[in-house]
């Protein structure tokens, strides 16, 4: 069937912006702006209509792209997303769109920036699209480069200076792909004998079906696996470089990191750790749900102890991360559409708090909750902004984060009743720290120093609008992500319950 | 009568001589004369081996002459090198010229 | 006919109000007369067919046991549905009338009471969503659709007792309230995980149908557990022993929210999910005994607290936490038609009690210390009048409202259990003390000279009249008209007037009252006197057991200690020990071989031979394929 191919161009657009941005010069600063909000507009809207497009009822892959690349390696250009990745993408296109704009007040070398945003954009994008593990690996690391430039560049230090926090960063998440690079190549070794090695992904899935995968390989490889990924998803104990990161990078690397590029660690585990390794996942399980509850209370305290908002909202982040671990620990499908769901959720929520942070720092020039208070006086709508974060935070029905921990929790539980019950009785502390932080920072007594300060408007505007409407929109509509979810998981899920569970 | 031994016992007597003025001149200049002659210890080889293993092809005798235009070329850059790093640094000794370890 | 129309479209009575927030929210906040109008008229037509709801209820006969159920998927994935609709019964079609009418009333009162106020809009925004999602909680027809409005009525709590934002202490008492009822919602939302586990659904009728089956074959003792932490829920959201802390600290919110939250909102959406998941603790004895013994506690303990407080807010924040514990009682011993009956009436009691205290604080700003007041009668005839139906009604005397709903309680409690019975009476007793306290302090005795009250305005006394005249005739009506029949639950414990009961907690009231007026009314026993004597009672209620305390120490030195512990230990055992070692591991190993790497360009060239010579060596004298080569021809 030929038809367009549709992720290919979402794939190309944001280069093609790349290639233009490279040839303008670097004076037009306006313009260079223009041009790197007008890709991720289009990118955006081509993303939103394939997730209009996408045929529920039939689910599984879709927009499937396929030409051989490396034929003696059985490496292919080979693109699908089904429901796993499509909201994911999504994910990326709108905290990427949001970012655009969140950055518009970078003055210094404003179309190098751009350049890497758009660079970090596609490789996000390139992972969640890719159907064969090389180009997947390939765009996977092209995240990692463009943040590390960003982060010495145009980052700002706190409690570490940029240097030491974009070095940790990279340091951790290379470590991390070493360790999964390793896992992929006996992977790749072992799942078919040598002639017909493949890195398709869905070829790879068939390996275990037809019984090339022994059990003890996938244990040691998913193990390998979940060293790379659970340093991406800042699973305990691979999180440390987290709450620096993000503080040193400018917004909207903060904001595309925490909201996207950590969620590929999550949509690693289950497209290359449940489809294709099912055996080393359930034996790995009970560990990951143990590093779950110990990621969420853990990092939920430590959040109670920062005065920096990005510290918060950086260990709040390593916190909720524990949800989506633990959904993915109990390995059922409801579990697992509630962790899915969680990462779109959370990736839009967190992506709104650090606009919002990114927003206060502007304006005020301080991060520091102490020295903050009272800004809802001066700036109504940034505390909107940051009313509506902390609320999904919460878990509150309404916005996009109730329903997908909910669903998580329903299927944990099943599973793990006393890891779940510890694990839902973070949703208390991370009412404290939350509302501990909105309260000293938005609310008290006006502060005369920040009287000058502007409220958000322009382009500040659009990234709260836009991450804003979404949290609402797929906090009273569910259905519309967690059905897509739902379409793709299911299925997967009931070969698996035939055969490996 | 003078064999094949003799011309390769001459090129490795030049060779060791070169790599021993490599090693211990203190100069830059003087180890790029005796890189010369390690050079030239290998052309003597080259034509050797022609002449008595393959005498009617001339690859070993082509060979040398591409060494020498290389070499030629190699003493010009290093020279000029040399001269460059005198300018600089005052010296050409080797031994002061160690700032490119980390 | 219209009641078959409202019964068909039901969905509309907390939609109206969402509706009003979202257009009084984004684009009327700057217009308070628009802002105002817009939500007054959807609370009223909102309230126009909850009417036509209840009176469809009626007319259609339906009953607690044949609900009229309207639902359409939310979510739906493999193994899990959820659903929001609409659930008609008895118990909800009162709930949608009594919550409606006094949305209605407070925000007609509000018209007047937040006249002027630079968040006029916001305020009523946040007001219909306040009683949006009352409605919608009233109406749900799973735990999910009820654990979602649930929280959105705690959010809205949170914005409206934090609505003065530029103070610090509403700002406090706001995260308070949430964090609180945050702690039961943990709970709750864990019984409701347990239940979808247990019965795989979570829709009300169908579990109904399936617990009694369930608890035959299984027994009760996993239910018992999960219907207490179910419970859990209501315990912070109803203000019960002991997460009842943030229910006083509420009244940092404006006075009408007040009045919303204690009389029609919030506080009574624990009593309703109690009497609403009737089905689940109705089978299971130790968890209805623990619901009756927290009610009757809770409803002492407040009440003698309220006792001594000098706030007039608070005094009545206490009574309501009393009164919320009565209902609790009533639900535990097992009759929902008492305690549906005294929501009921508490609801326009409250709800008038607390308008009229939000009429002496508007006449009197900055003051709310009942002592600083005292003689307003002369110039508040109105709202006098209002607070003294109020006071005569919540103290239990004939003919008015709360009669009739607390003898229904008190005949149920004696039924069941005399240290029951007991404890309510005692508290009965107090409630009437402390209220007539209140009344008399307030409104007689010498007028202060300080103060310059006046009359509320007109917007502020016609809420007060329509619910004064509720509050008086509230309760006789219902109850000559089977109010026990109307939200039956089962079989209904309803059977008239027991006199010896009406009795003794009619004069024991009186007797109460009494007292008050000799103390604070005409100076017969000093009340200074007696706090003297009972230093240590005095000191005690006063300061509310120290719960406060002991939770502000609990939260500060644990909580906030663990958290910093675990930060000193991130910082100085992870960050300064690990990951520097970790790191620098690389480092030392790099300065081990770096020593090699000294710059010396004849010994990179030495090692380059020597090692090349070791190659040879190796290939010539060890490797057998080359020592053929080696040996050959020449």
């Amino acid at each position: 069937m030929v038809h367009f191919p549709l992720l290919t161009t979402i794939l190309l657009t944001p280069i093609w912006g790349i290639l233009v941005l490279s040839i303008m010069p670097r004076e037009a600063d306006k313009t260079i702006k223009m041009i790197a909000a007008v890709t991720m507009a289009i990118a955006l809207g081509l993303t939103l209509y394939a997730y209009w497009a996408y045929d529920i009822t039939l689910g599984g892959l879709q927009y499937v792209e396929h030409v051989p690349w490396i034929e003696e390696l059985g490496v292919a250009y080979s693109l699908g997303v089904d429901g796993i990745s499509l909201p994911l993408l999504l994910l990326t296109m709108l905290v990427g769109f949001s970012a655009v704009f969140v950055s518009w007040n970078i003055d210094k070398r404003s179309k190098e920036f751009f350049i890497q945003l758009l660079l970090l954009i596609v490789g996000a994008i390139g992972t969640f699209v890719s159907q064969d593990l090389f180009i997947f690996l390939l765009f996977y690391e092209l995240g990692i480069v463009p943040t590390y430039i960003m982060m010495v560049v145009w980052g700002s230090a706190e409690r570490v200076s940029k240097e030491y926090a974009a070095m940790k960063l990279t340091i951790y998440l290379l470590l991390g792909s070493a360790f999964m690079l390793a896992g992929v190549i006996a992977l790749y070794v072992n799942a078919f004998p040598a002639g017909m090695r493949t890195f398709g992904m869905q070829a790879l899935a068939q390996a275990h079906v037809l019984g090339n995968l022994s059990e003890h390989v996938q244990v040691i490889v998913f193990f390998l696996l979940l060293l790379g990924f659970g340093s991406t998803l800042s699973m305990w104990p691979f999180y440390s470089w987290a709450p620096d990161g993000y503080a040193a990078a400018p917004t909207g690397v903060s904001m595309l990191h925490a909201g996207v590029l950590k969620k590929v660690g999550g949509y690693g585990l289950i497209r290359i750790g449940l489809l294709i390794l099912p055996l080393g996942v359930k034996f790995w399980a009970p560990f990951i749900a143990i590093f779950a509850v110990v990621n969420v209370l853990y990092a939920a305290f430590v959040a109670l102890a920062q005065k920096d908002l990005k510290y918060i909202i950086g260990y709040s982040s390593i916190s909720h991360m524990g949800y989506i671990l633990i959904g993915f620990a109990a390995l059922n499908v409801i579990s697992i559409d509630g962790a899915i769901a969680n990462m779109f959720a959370h990736g839009i929520m967190s992506a709104l708090f650090f606009a919002m942070i990114g927003l206060v720092y502007d304006k005020t020039k301080t991060r520091q909750v102490p020295e903050l208070g009272g800004l809802a006086h001066q700036m109504p709508r940034i505390a909107t902004g940051f009313m509506l974060a902390g609320m999904s935070s919460l878990g509150l029905p309404g916005l996009a984060g109730f329903i997908p921990e909910f669903t998580t929790f329903v299927g944990a539980f099943k599973v793990y009743p006393l890891y779940t019950f510890i694990a839902i009785s973070g949703i208390v502390f991370t009412a404290v720290y939350i509302l501990r932080m909105l309260a000293n920072v938005l609310f008290g007594p006006r502060r005369e120093e920040f009287d000058s300060c502007r409220d958000a408007s322009g382009a500040e505007l659009v990234s709260l609008v836009l991450l804003g409407t979404v949290l609402v929109a797929f906090g009273f509509f569910p259905q519309i992500l967690i059905g897509v979810i739902n379409s793709s998981v299911e299925p997967i899920m009931a070969t698996l319950m035939g055969g490996a569970f | 009568m003078i064999g094949m031994a003799h011309f390769l016992t001459v090129a490795a007597i030049i060779f060791a001589i070169g790599l021993y003025g490599v090693l211990t001149k203190r100069t830059i200049i003087g180890i790029l004369m005796s890189i010369e002659l390690m050079l030239n210890a290998v052309n003597i080889n080259l034509i050797t081996f022609s002449h008595f293993i393959t005498p009617e092809a001339l690859t070993g005798q082509v060979f040398a002459i591409f060494t020498i235009t290389v070499a030629a070329a190699e003493v010009a850059v290093g020279l000029a090198m040399v001269f460059r790093v005198y300018h600089d640094r005052n010296t050409v000794h080797a031994a002061r010229l160690d700032e490119m370890h980390w | 006919m219209f009641n078959q129309y409202a019964l068909h479209h039901a969905w509309l009575i907390p939609l109206l109000p969402a509706f009003a927030f979202i257009f009084v929210g984004f684009f009327l906040r700057r217009l308070p007369a628009v802002a105002g109008f817009v939500s007054i008229c959807m609370s009223l037509l909102s309230f126009i067919l909850s009417l036509g709801v209840g009176y469809g209820v009626i007319a259609r006969q339906i009953t607690v046991d044949n609900p009229l159920v309207q639902k359409i998927p939310w979510v739906s994935i493999a193994g899990f549905q959820a659903d929001m609709g609409v659930y008609v019964d008895p118990i909800s079609a009162m709930m949608l009338v009594v919550v409606s009418l006094v949305a209605l009333l407070v925000q007609i009162y509000s018209l007047g009471y937040m006249r002027g106020d630079n968040g006029f809009g916001r305020f009523f925004a946040y007001l219909s969503l306040f009683a949006a999602s009352m409605l919608g909680l009233v109406i749900a027809v799973n735990f999910v659709q009820l654990f979602v409005f649930w929280e959105l009525v705690g959010l809205c709590s949170y914005l409206l007792i934090g609505f003065y934002f530029n103070k610090v202490s509403a700002r406090e008492a706001a995260k308070k309230a949430f964090i609180t009822t945050r702690i039961g919602d943990f709970g709750l939302l864990i019984g409701i995980l347990f239940l979808q586990i247990l019965f795989g659904t979570l829709d009300f009728q169908q579990l109904a149908a399936t617990v009694p089956t369930y608890v035959m074959q299984h027994g009760t003792a996993l239910l018992t557990i999960v219907a207490l932490l179910i419970f859990l829920g209501p315990i912070g959201k109803s203000g019960q022993f002991p997460l009842h802390v943030w229910l006083p600290d509420a009244m940092e919110g404006p006075t009408p929210v007040s009045a919303l939250i204690h009389a029609a909102t919030m506080v009574v959406a624990g009593v309703y999910l109690v009497a609403r998941a009737f089905f689940l603790f109705s089978v299971l004895p130790d968890a209805m005994a623990v619901i009756a013994w927290i009610g009757a506690f809770t409803a002492c303990f407040a009440a003698s607290i309220a006792f001594t407080q000098r706030d007039i807010k608070r005094i009545l924040a206490y009574s309501t936490i009393s009164q919320l514990g009565y209902m609790m009682l009533a639900l535990g011993v097992g009759s929902v038609t008492a305690s549906m009956f005294h929501l009921m009436t508490h609801a326009f009691f409250k709800a008038l009690m607390f308008l009229a205290a939000g009429a002496v604080l508007h006449a009197l700003p900055e003051k709310n210390d009942i002592f600083t007041m005292g003689g307003l009668r002369h110039k508040m005839p109105v709202t006098f009048a209002a607070m003294t139906i109020g006071v005569l009604a919540i103290s239990g005397i004939p003919p008015f409202a709360g009669f009739f709903s607390k003898d229904e309680i008190l005949l149920a409690v004696a039924q069941v259990s005399t240290p029951l019975y007991t404890i309510a009476v005692v508290t009965s007793f107090m409630t009437a003390f402390y209220m007539a306290r209140l009344l008399i302090v307030v409104f007689c005795g010498e007028e202060k000279p300080e103060n310059q009250p006046h009359e509320a305005p007109l917007s502020m006394r016609i809420p007060l009249i329509v619910l004064g005249v509720l509050a008086v005739i509230g309760g006789y009506i219902p109850y000559a008209n089977n109010f026990g029949d109307w939200v039956r639950f089962g079989a209904a414990v309803h059977e008239g007037i027991d006199f010896s009961v009406a009795a003794t907690s009619t004069v024991i009231a009186i007797l109460a009252m009494c007292l008050a007026w000799f103390i604070y009314g005409n100076g017969m026993v000093r009340s200074d006197k007696i706090s003297r004597r009972f230093r240590i009672f005095y000191k005690v209620s006063f300061h509310k057991y120290y719960i406060d305390e002991l939770y502000l120490w609990f939260n500060h030195t644990f909580v906030d200690g663990f958290g910093k512990l675990l930060y000193w230990l991130e910082l100085h055992f992870v960050e300064a020990i690990l990951i520097k070692v970790a790191a620098s591991l690389p480092v030392k190993l790099g300065n081990v071989v770096r020593k090699s790497q000294n710059g010396n360009l004849q010994r990179y060239g030495l090692v380059m031979f020597g090692a090349m010579i070791l190659v040879v060596v190796w290939l010539v004298l060890l490797n057998p394929l080359f020592n053929g080569v080696a040996g050959g021809a020449y």
